[in-house]
C-alpha cells in the first residue's frame, strides 16, 4: 500500500453519512477511509470541487455468455467503438457492448467503481468470473438467475420454502453469486417450450406453479438466508403495453421490508410502466406506477432509462427478445440454458422519431422525478438494454434540468405530450438526489454499506470519485452541458485506495474484487448430499454436480460476505 | 488411482463424466470416454525436450534458449501471425490476445479453417440456440446436417441426444425422431428416421425449399431439390413443425461446402422460422475441445471471435484479409508462432509452405505436421492430463479441467508467460 492519500478542499455529499455538500478533507490509508491521513501522504487539491463516494451500478450487464454473445455476433458495433493502447490501457472495442476492457476504462472514468452484473446462468457462472477478473477496474457481484431453476419451482409447488432457500443458498455458494434474480419468472422456462406466462397467476407448464408463487416464495428464501441484498426481479410482461397492472400487482407481493433494507427491488421499471393495449396507444402509467411505489417503503426500483441512439438489448427473458425481434426483423440470438433460465440478444435502434420510443423515453424520466424518495428510484439503463452506462451523465443532466427536457421535447416526436406526463413535471433533482440515485442507495439497496460501499466514513472502502463540478459554482438548471460533460470524466477516480483514473484515462492496471454471498446452513439443508437433489442433478444436467461450482482460482481477490441462514 | 468425473480434451463435447485410472504419469484405462478419448489420454508420443532446426537436422535445446530465441523472432518480426489457441486452456488465450496486442500482431484461431463461416452468419443473422441439456431434456426432433457425430463426436448422441433419455424424454429411443441431411450415408445416416441425401453442394437450396414449405408457400417447390424429392422435402417439414422442441446441428460439412456462410445463413433462418411455429435450436457442431474458448476469449478482449489484426494499434477483424490462410497465401507473414494447433496438417499447400519459409515456432505437446515446417518446437503439458485450465464447451458451458498428475513438463501459461514478459520487457 502507498502512504496514503489526503483529499483537501472536497465538496462532500455522502449521503450515508448525512453529508450533504459540505467542503471538507478526506484520508485514506491502506484502501480504507480514516479519520486523519498519514504524514506524508499524497495530496489531491479537490478545490472544492464534486467528491462523492464511488459510483455504484446496481443493475448492468456487462460480463458473462449473453453479454460476450452480444459482442461475437456485432462486429459492427466493435467498430463503433474502438481505442488503442495507450500507457496501461489495453485496446478496446465496442459501443453498445464494449469489451471487457472497454467497460472497466468506461466505468472507471465515469467514477464507477462496483458493477452488478445483472443476470447470471449458474450453469455459466465460470464465464462470468473470467470476464470479472478482466474487468479489473470495478468489484464485481453477479446476480444469479433463478427464474427457471426445477429445483427451485418443484419446491414452490411442495410449498417447501425451507427447501427453496437450501437450494438458494448452495448454489449462491456454488457459482459464487451475489443474489436472488428473478427474470421473467416463470416465462424462461416456459419458453423452453417457445412459450411465456401472460401475468402473474398463468401456470408455467408442466411446473404448475405460477410467477407470484416463485416471488413470494424467493422473498421468504432471500429473507431465510439473511442475504445482504433483496430478491431482485425482472418482472413479467416487460415491454408489452398494458404491463403496469402486471407491475402493480407484482409490487403488491413485497412483505413490510425489514430495519436495512427493501424487500424486492424491481429493475428497469421503465420497460414495465406501459398502458395501452397495443403499440399504437401505449401510453405512460409512471403515475400509477410511482404512486405505488410511493406508498410501499419495502420496494426499491431502478429506472431502465431509455436513450435515442443506437444499442443492444439482452436479457435471460428469451421469450420477450423473439417477440422484440419480432417487431424490429434484425438479428437474434437465443441461448436456453438446461434447467434454469433463457436468454436472448437483439440490436436496436430507440428513435426521436418513434412515438413509442418517445414514450419509453419519458417515463423512465417520470419515475425518477415522481419517486418522492430517491433512495427508492436508483438511476440505471438496464446497461445497454436502454442504452449504454456512457449516457448517465446525459440522463443526470436531464433529471436536474427542466430546461434541457424542455430543449429535447421540440426534438422527439410532437405527439409524445399527449401520451406521457413528463412535461408537466417541475421537479429538478439536485445534488444529493444523484448521489443518491448512482451510489448510496444502490449501496444500501444492496447490503453492502457493511463492507464498506457506497459511504465515505471512517472505516469505508476508500473509493472515490473527484468530478469537474463545482456545486457553489453552478447552477445545473441551466449549466446543464457543463453537469454533462462534469459527470463524463472524473478528475480523479480512486478505488480502493489508488488513484486509478485521472482525467479520463486509466492510469494503472486493475485489482478488482469479486463480492459473493454464502449463507451457513444446517447439516440437513445442504443440498450438496440432498440424495433428490443430487439424483435429479446428474439425471439431467449435462455436466456433473462435481464439475459445477466455480472454483476459489476464479476469484482471486474474493469477498464472501457470509450470513447465518434462519433454518 | 481412479479419478472421477474427468473432463476429456478433445472435440467439442467435452464430457466431464470419464473416470480414469493412473499410475504415476502412466494412464492405465479410460472408462466413459470415447475412443478418441481413449486414444488421447493412453496416448504417448509427446515430444521430450525442445528442439530447434540447425541447417537441416533438429537439435535438443533448453527451454531458456527455445523461449528466448521465439521472443526475438516475434520481437523481430514486422508482421507477426499467433495462430492457433484451440487445443489449449483459457488462461493461455488470454495471455496470446496481450501479446499479439503488444506485438501489433494477428491473433487468429483455428475457426478460421473451420467454423469461420458459421460465425460470419451468426454475425449476420444471430444465433438461435441453447445449452445441450436444453436438447436432452426436451427436444423430440434432432436434425444433423453435414455432421456426422458418431465418428467425429462419438458421443454427443449417447450424452446429449438420440440415445439419453430426458426429463421430457422419457424414452430416447421411442420419443425422438432423427433426421440426418448429408451428401453420402454415414454411420449417423443409418441410424436415422428420416435420411436426406443431398447431391453435393446443393444444401442451400434444400434449405430454401424446407423455408418455403414452413412460410406456406410449398406449391413452389418442384419435384425434386439437390437430388431430394418434394415428397421428403415436405414429409420433413411436416415432422419439423410437429415437433416440441427441435434442434438442429450442423458440421462442416454444411459450413465449409458450397454457398459456406450463406449456408449457415440459410439454416439459422429457416430455425427462426420455425420458432414461429413451434421451438428449434440450431447449433454448430465445434471440433476442438476448446476452440469455442478461444472464440470467447479473443471476444471479450478484442471484440471479435477470431482474426484480429493489431497492427493498426486498434483490434481490426476483416476476416478474407486478417484470416490466417489468406495472409500468409499472401506471403504477408514474417513470423508464426503456432500454438495447439496443426495448421501444416490443415492449410493450403502454399500456406503451408510459406509457413516453412518463415520463422515458425510450435508450442505444442507432440510432434505432428507443424513440426516439419518449424524452426522451434516447445513441448508442454497437455492440458486436461497434466495441466488444468477452462475450457468452453461447444454450446458455450465453461468447465475447468483435471489435471490427473504432475510431469516435468511446463503448462502453455508458463511458457507463453516467460515469453510475453520478454516481449514486455523489450516493448518498454
Amino acid at each position: 500500500m502507498t502512504q496514503g492519500i489526503l483529499i483537501k478542499n472536497a465538496y462532500v455529499i455522502d449521503p450515508l453519512s448525512g453529508i450533504r455538500g459540505e467542503i471538507m478533507d478526506i484520508a485514506i490509508r491502506d484502501g480504507r477511509i480514516v479519520e486523519d491521513a498519514l504524514p506524508g501522504s499524497e495530496v489531491i487539491d479537490a478545490g472544492g470541487c464534486l467528491t462523492l463516494p464511488g459510483g455504484i451500478d446496481s443493475h448492468s450487464h456487462v460480463c458473462g455468455t449473453k453479454v460476450n454473445f452480444g459482442r461475437y455476433m456485432s462486429p459492427e458495433d466493435m467498430r463503433a467503438g474502438r481505442t488503442s493502447r495507450k500507457g496501461v490501457m489495453h485496446v478496446t472495442s465496442g459501443y453498445s457492448v464494449p469489451t471487457t476492457f472497454g467497460n472497466s476504462y468506461r466505468y472507471s472514468t465515469m467514477g464507477y467503481t462496483t458493477v452488478l452484473e445483472g443476470a447470471m446462468a449458474p450453469l455459466e457462472a465460470r464465464h462470468t468470473h473470467e470476464e470479472f477478473t478482466a474487468t479489473p477496474h470495478q468489484d464485481m457481484l453477479a446476480n444469479t438467475l433463478f427464474d427457471g431453476n426445477w429445483s427451485v419451482m418443484e419446491a414452490v409447488r411442495e410449498k417447501d420454502v425451507k427447501r427453496a432457500a437450501a437450494i438458494v443458498a448452495w448454489t449462491l455458494a456454488a457459482v459464487k453469486g451475489f443474489a436472488i434474480k428473478l427474470t421473467n419468472p416463470g416465462g424462461t422456462e416456459a419458453w423452453g417450450w417457445g412459450k411465456d406466462v401472460s401475468h402473474i397467476h398463468d401456470p408455467v407448464p408442466y411446473f404448475e406453479v405460477t410467477p407470484a408463487e416463485i416471488i413470494s416464495t424467493m422473498i421468504q428464501a432471500n429473507e431465510i438466508l439473511r442475504l445482504p441484498h433483496s430478491v431482485h426481479l425482472h418482472c413479467n410482461n416487460l415491454g408489452v403495453p398494458g404491463n403496469f397492472r402486471t407491475t402493480l400487482e407484482t409490487m403488491d407481493l413485497a412483505p413490510p421490508a425489514g430495519d436495512d433494507r427493501q424487500t424486492l427491488y424491481l429493475t428497469h421499471v421503465q420497460f414495465h410502466s406501459y398502458g395501452g393495449t397495443t403499440w399504437r396507444d401505449i401510453s405512460s402509467k409512471s403515475e400509477e406506477i410511482a404512486r405505488s411505489l410511493n406508498s410501499k417503503p419495502q420496494v426499491v426500483i431502478d429506472m431502465g432509462q431509455i436513450m435515442f441512439g443506437r444499442t443492444t438489448t439482452m436479457t435471460a427473458d428469451g421469450p420477450m427478445e423473439f417477440k422484440l425481434y419480432m417487431l424490429h426483423h434484425n438479428k437474434w440470438s437465443n441461448h436456453d440454458v438446461e434447467l434454469e433460465t433463457g436468454s436472448g440478444i437483439i440490436p436496436v435502434y430507440y428513435s426521436r422519431k418513434s412515438l413509442v420510443n418517445c414514450v419509453m423515453w419519458a417515463i423512465g424520466l417520470e419515475l425518477a422525478l415522481l419517486a418522492k424518495n430517491p433512495w427508492q428510484c436508483l438511476l440505471s439503463t438496464d446497461n445497454p438494454n436502454g442504452a449504454p452506462f456512457v449516457k448517465y451523465p446525459e440522463i443526470i443532466a436531464l433529471l436536474m434540468s427542466r430546461r434541457m427536457r424542455e430543449n429535447e421535447r421540440k426534438e422527439i416526436d410532437p405527439r409524445t405530450e399527449h401520451y406521457v406526463p413528463l412535461f408537466a413535471l417541475d421537479r429538478e433533482l439536485d445534488w444529493y438526489d444523484i448521489a443518491v440515485m448512482t451510489r448510496a442507495g444502490q449501496a444500501k439497496a444492496m447490503g453492502i454499506t457493511r463492507i464498506g460501499k457506497g459511504h465515505l466514513s471512517p472505516g469505508a472502502q476508500a473509493d472515490v470519485a473527484i468530478y469537474p463540478l463545482k456545486p457553489d459554482n453552478l447552477d445545473p438548471s441551466v449549466d446543464y452541458q457543463q453537469v454533462m460533460a462534469g459527470f463524463s470524466r472524473t478528475l480523479y477516480t480512486i478505488k480502493r485506495g489508488r488513484v486509478v483514473a485521472r482525467d479520463g484515462d486509466v492510469v494503472v492496471e486493475g485489482a478488482n474484487s469479486t463480492i459473493w454471498t454464502r449463507s451457513r446452513v444446517p447439516p440437513e439443508y445442504d443440498m450438496g448430499s440432498d440424495p433428490e437433489f443430487t439424483r435429479k442433478f446428474d439425471q439431467y444436467y449435462t455436466v456433473r454436480l462435481r464439475n459445477y461450482p466455480v472454483q476459489d482460482v476464479y476469484l482471486p481477490r474474493g469477498i464472501c460476505i457470509e450470513t447465518e441462514a434462519a433454518l | 488411482m481412479r479419478i472421477e468425473d474427468v473432463v476429456c480434451p478433445f472435440c467439442g463435447c467435452l464430457c466431464d463424466d470419464l473416470v480414469v485410472s493412473v499410475e504415476g504419469t502412466k494412464v492405465l484405462s479410460v472408462e466413459n470416454g470415447c475412443t478418441l478419448a481413449t486414444e488421447k489420454f493412453t496416448g504417448d508420443h509427446r515430444l521430450a525436450h525442445p528442439i530447434r532446426r540447425t541447417g537441416g537436422a533438429w537439435e535438443k535445446t533448453t527451454y531458456d534458449d527455445a523461449i528466448r530465441e521465439t521472443a526475438e523472432i516475434l520481437l523481430d518480426a514486422e508482421r507477426p501471425l499467433l495462430y492457433g489457441w484451440s487445443g489449449t486452456f483459457v488462461e493461455a488465450q488470454t495471455l496470446g490476445v496481450h501479446m499479439a496486442e503488444l506485438l501489433g500482431a494477428v491473433i487468429d484461431n483455428t475457426s478460421t479453417v473451420c467454423h469461420g463461416p458459421s460465425i460470419l452468419a451468426i454475425q449476420e443473422v444471430g444465433h438461435p440456440g441453447c445449452t445441450l441439456g436444453q436438447v436432452k431434456n426436451r427436444a423430440d426432433v434432432i436434425v444433423y446436417w453435414g455432421a456426422n457425430p458418431i465418428e467425429a463426436h462419438p458421443r454427443h448422441m449417447s450424452r446429449y441426444t438420440t440415445f439419453t433419455d430426458g426429463f421430457f424424454v422419457k424414452s430416447a429411443f421411442r420419443d425422438r425422431k432423427v433426421i440426418v441431411v448429408d451428401i453420402r450415408e454415414t454411420d449417423s445416416s443409418e441410424i436415422a428416421d428420416e435420411f436426406v441425401k443431398v447431391t453435393p453442394g446443393g444444401d442451400y437450396a434444400v434449405l430454401t425449399a424446407l423455408r418455403m414449405i414452413v412460410r406456406g408457400k410449398g406449391d413452389l417447390v418442384p419435384a425434386t431439390v439437390s437430388g431430394v424429392t418434394r415428397e421428403q422435402l415436405f414429409r420433413v417439414a411436416e415432422i419439423c413443425l410437429s415437433a416440441r422442441f427441435g434442434a438442429i446441428f450442423f458440421g462442416l460439412g454444411l459450413t465449409m461446402s458450397r454457398g459456406k456462410s450463406k449456408n449457415i445463413r440459410n439454416a439459422i433462418e429457416l430455425t427462426e422460422e420455425l420458432n414461429r411455429h413451434t421451438k428449434f435450436t440450431i447449433s454448430p457442431m465445434r471440433g476442438h475441445w476448446n476452440v469455442y474458448g478461444s472464440n470467447e476469449v479473443f471476444t471479450w478482449i478484442t471484440g471479435y471471435p477470431y482474426a484480429v489484426d493489431f497492427s493498426r494499434g486498434i483490434a481490426f477483424y476483416n476476416p478474407g484479409e486478417t484470416t490466417s490462410v489468406d495472409l500468409l497465401r499472401r506471403k504477408e507473414c514474417d513470423a508464426c508462432l503456432v500454438v495447439a494447433s496443426d495448421p501444416g496438417a490443415h492449410f493450403p499447400r502454399a500456406c503451408a509452405e510459406h509457413l516453412a519459409s518463415i520463422p515458425t515456432v510450435q508450442i505444442d505437446p507432440h510432434m505432428n505436421a507443424t513440426t516439419h515446417l518449424s524452426r522451434i518446437q516447445i513441448p508442454v503439458a497437455v492440458t486436461g492430463i497434466d495441466a488444468e485450465g477452462t475450457a468452453y464447451r461447444m454450446d458455450g458451458v465453461p468447465i475447468r479441467t483435471r489435471k490427473l498428475f504432475s510431469t516435468g513438463y511446463p503448462d502453455d501459461v508458463s511458457v507463453l508467460g516467460r515469453i510475453y514478459s520478454l516481449v514486455k520487457e523489450a516493448k518498454g
